[in-house]
């Protein structure tokens, strides 16, 4: 674990791995909630988590150091089944990355169990940890200028959901009719760092 | 009964509502958003009698035309302008009282960028996690302004202006950024160590209210490789791959892939809102505090 400033009033958390981040993550939302850690935001990233609102990033820092910090994280009771079905456009190319027929693509998805690592690009978006590194993809060569809400997409060792239309250069698999932010809806994101996920295959796909 | 409410005749090119911004929310991919410059926003509330954290407008380079439909106490500041009330010369920087259905209008900056319209009672869209803040970045809040909307205003609030005038930083004629390097500063060679604190950067047209963009040397990395993302904070100077450094301003994103170089002090960020295109710019990089 590194710790390096950022400006005068954060701190960026360096960790060895993915699952590392997101268990330093919940052991400081753990320690905010239980009044021992005063902060604005926790924010975790891929390797990362940033504490930003700190007081004194040194002193934290020296805390973070000397304290004990679980390696893998806690698992909620809940787990979240997002309903999909599977007609996104780049099924065929994913199923070839994978090395797999298309069906099969559908079936090893939706027997994942997922986690929301981090959340960012938009208010909602998750980037759901839980495939095995084998079926890592590239984003696509070319960005689409537009794709629509609801369609789920990989990229990297990443699924994703887009919680509104916009561009984006993920591999589309999928299309869910959840709503995954509504800022009139309490909580506003459907996916919070942390969150479990199940794809649920719904309708003919 | 009167119509608390303000009728846009002119929009002006960007002209949005601000507030504080909804900081707290960042895990979630929700920018902090919030007026550029912090301390004007602060200020024409203070002279029209409100609360700090009421929702003013924001203006960009030409001003905005209003009729409110109520009689409101209005005081403008941020980027000096001229202000008239159906076309009669009023006070800039001071409360004024315009009278139900009177033409209010903000002129185009003649120094900085962006003017701040403080009215009594606020401008009282309905808030957004907190906050009535238009972000650009990620399109929470209201829409900016547009020809003919009408804007709800809040009650009158029972807070007396304290002050009548006040003194205002004048918009700054080169930017001078302290910053402390880091956390990504190991990505970069020397040299281009050397040129983000020696050499003056000028700020880019294609600035907004996400980041301030800059023109001048490319810096160099001395890694290649591709930074996994991390959470990012306000004032982040981050370094795309064109080595071209962006400074992050209120609707910056919550997360970004390219290495950071260093951050700038928050204390300086206010003089980057009003800085115009062509602005010489210093990084200087100075000690933790």
């Amino acid at each position: 674990m590194r710790a390096l400033p950022v400006g005068d009033g954060a701190l960026l958390v360096e960790v060895a791995s993915g699952d590392e981040a997101q268990a330093l993550h919940a052991e400081l939302v753990r320690r905010r909630a239980a009044g021992l850690l005063t902060v604005r935001e926790i924010v975790p990233a891929a390797r990362t988590v940033l504490l930003d609102g700190v007081h004194d990033p040194g002193r934290l820092a020296s805390e973070l150091a000397a304290s004990e910090i679980p390696s893998t994280p806690p698992r909620h009771e809940d787990v979240l089944d997002v309903p999909i079905r599977y007609d996104g456009p780049d099924l065929a190319d994913v199923a070839a990355h994978w090395g797999v027929a298309e069906q099969e693509v559908a079936r090893i998805h939706a027997g994942t169990e997922f986690r929301v690592a981090f959340c960012g690009f938009a208010p909602g978006f998750g980037y759901l940890t839980g495939l095995p590194a084998r079926y890592d993809v590239p984003r696509r060569a070319t960005p689409r200028t537009r794709v629509p809400a609801g369609s789920v997409g990989l990229a990297g060792p990443y699924t994703g959901v887009y919680p509104r239309s916009s561009p984006g250069g993920w591999q589309l698999i999928g299309t869910t009719d959840a709503v995954l932010w509504d800022h009139a809806r309490v909580p506003a994101a459907l996916l919070s760092p942390g969150t479990r996920v199940r794809f649920v295959r719904v309708g003919r796909s | 009964m009167t119509d608390r409410a303000l009728a846009v005749v002119r929009a002006g090119v960007l002209t949005t509502v601000q507030d504080r911004g909804r900081p707290g929310h960042a895990h979630l991919g929700v920018p902090r958003s919030g007026a550029l410059d912090g301390p004007a926003a602060a200020l024409v509330n203070r002279l029209v009698g409100n609360r700090p954290e009421a929702a003013v407008l924001e203006t960009t380079l030409n001003g905005c035309t209003l009729r409110p439909r109520s009689t409101v106490t209005v005081a403008v500041a941020g980027a000096p302008c001229p202000v008239t009330v159906d076309g009669r010369p009023a006070a800039w920087g001071a409360p004024v009282r315009v009278p139900a259905g009177s033409l209010l209008d903000i002129g185009a900056a003649v120094h900085g960028v962006r003017s701040y319209v403080g009215l009594s009672g606020g401008v009282a869209v309905e808030p957004v996690l907190g906050s009535r803040s238009t972000d650009l970045l990620s399109g929470l809040g209201p829409p900016p302004l547009t020809d003919d909307a009408v804007l709800p205003l809040g009650p009158p609030g029972e807070l007396h202006a304290r002050v009548d005038v006040a003194p205002q930083p004048a918009p700054p004629a080169e930017l001078v950024l302290r910053v402390s390097l880091g956390p990504r500063d190991d990505w970069f060679t020397p040299e281009a160590l050397r040129a983000f604190t020696a050499r003056t950067f000028r700020v880019s047209s294609a600035s907004n209210r996400i980041g301030l963009r800059t023109e001048g040397p490319a810096l160099e990395r001395a890694l290649t490789g591709e930074l996994a993302s991390e959470g990012m904070v306000l004032g982040a100077v981050q370094v795309p791959p064109d080595g071209r450094p962006v400074v992050f301003l209120a609707d910056h994103p919550t997360t970004g892939g390219y290495p950071v170089i260093a951050v700038v002090r928050t204390a300086d960020l206010p003089a980057v809102a009003q800085a115009v295109p062509g602005t010489p710019i210093r990084f200087v990089a100075v000690r933790r505090r």
